[in-house]
């Protein structure tokens, strides 16, 4: 912790960046929130510890954020690879973010994609055995009682919409669930509407989730929308070879196609 | 549940489907009525919310048809619904979703008999199965509030 003040101070006194993203303490202890600290004498809010998941490469896409100047990030390995898979859908620029990783006590400063990509490398790819645990015991569950599941998680939905906001690659401008005209998706809380906008959040980050869980952590329900991007992620991977966000230089896999990918189902 | 109907809607491309749906009957081959066509420009452009939003408007069963691999009119539409088949049905299968009502196939403009055996089969197919009763409706635009339990 002292590592990363010390270092978010010479950043900014240095003039290297112009604000650090990183996380203060929140109201509740077991939540960080977001800081931006764009004063070196701000730097000792700064704080790292198991509380800070929030994927903070959300707010590099911002206009209001962008405004502020050259911004160094403070990220976990998930905010690493949502910044590799933003450069691949050509939304970062390279050097346009100066990553701080940090670890045993150490601050690894990460400046170029080729360095996030070379870290990255050195971290742990798939899933824990829990949340492999986790998916396997659902899948297992008879086609009603998966129904059943899905059918009372998803009506806890509210349509606040903070999954969309908490999640880095969710940047259009204009999303489906502001159109109106015509109305794809009802703004109220409906048992099909939600199905509808949990379906269509999950399919729009098939291939593209980096698995940063911040959605679900988002949820104001609880809900596990994040089970519904792991399973997407793990079929994406085991069909199409997808691991987004390790590398800059693979194709999204939806935007890419083999003339001779599995089709048994098609008759 | 002997004279249960299905009520079945078939998304299909413009191009092949849809042109051989017509020779279907152009070539007098008679074939279950119980299919609604919508037709749109190219299988990559359905959006699996339109199979939902299907469901919801009460059909038992859905068909999603267009050109065989490598005759897509736009040369590769097809080929990207296919990927997006494959995990949306991943995806709609572990949420509970029955695939069994959704169905999915290559038809060319000249595969007339093709796409009757194809809708009598899936006819057949559902009403195995009956009226899709589980699904949240949406019929006539209005909504169904979610059952707070």
């Amino acid at each position: 912790m002292d590592a990363l003040r010390e270092k978010a101070r010479a950043l900014l006194e240095g003039g290297t960046v112009k604000v650090v993203i990183g996380y203060a303490g929140g109201s509740d202890p077991q939540r960080a929130r977001a800081v931006f600290v764009r004063d070196a004498a701000q730097a000792d809010q700064l704080i790292w510890n198991e509380t800070c998941r929030q994927n903070l490469a959300t707010y590099l896409n911002k206009p209001e954020v962008k405004a502020l100047g050259k911004p160094a990030l403070v990220a976990r390995p998930a905010t690493l690879r949502s910044l590799l898979q933003n450069a691949v859908e050509s939304q970062l620029a390279d050097e346009a973010v100066l990553a701080l990783a940090v670890a045993d006590g150490q601050v690894v400063e990460l400046p170029t994609f080729a360095a996030i990509e070379e870290y990255l490398a050195q971290q742990p790819h798939g899933l824990t055995a829990e949340q492999q645990q986790e998916l396997s015991r659902l899948a297992a569950l008879s086609l009603e009682e998966r129904w059943a599941f899905w059918s009372a998680e998803l009506g806890r939905c509210i349509k606040c919409f903070a999954c969309r906001a908490a999640c880095p690659l969710c940047y259009c401008d204009r999303c489906i669930v502001e159109v109106n005209q015509p109305q794809w998706i009802p703004v109220a809380s409906d048992a099909l509407g939600n199905l509808e906008w949990n379906v269509v959040r999950a399919m729009h980050l098939a291939g593209r989730c980096v698995d940063c869980g911040s959605c679900a952590d988002a949820c104001p329900e609880g809900i596990r929308i994040d089970l519904l991007n792991r399973v997407l992620a793990q079929e994406a991977l085991g069909s199409f070879g997808a691991e987004p966000g390790y590398s800059t230089r693979k194709d999204y896999a939806l935007a890419a196609y083999k003339p001779d990918d599995k089709e048994e189902f098609i008759r | 549940m002997a004279d249960f109907e299905p009520k079945l809607v078939a998304f299909v491309c413009n191009w092949c489907t849809y042109a051989g749906a017509d020779l279907t009957g152009t070539s007098r081959i008679k074939y279950s009525p119980n299919v609604r066509m919508i037709r749109l420009p190219c299988t990559g452009r359905i959006d699996f919310m339109l199979l939902l939003q299907a469901f919801g408007q009460g059909v038992d069963g859905v068909i999603v048809s267009g050109c065989h691999p490598g005759d897509c009119h736009y040369t590769s539409g097809n080929f990207h619904a296919r990927r997006r088949w494959m995990l949306s049905r991943r995806l709609v299968d572990f949420m509970g979703i029955d695939l069994r009502r959704i169905h999915f196939s290559w038809v060319s403009a000249a595969e007339g008999a093709k796409w009757a055996e194809l809708v009598n089969g899936v006819t057949e197919e559902v009403r195995k199965l009956g009226p899709y009763e589980g699904f949240p409706k949406r019929l006539n635009g209005r909504l169904k509030a979610v059952e707070v339990g």
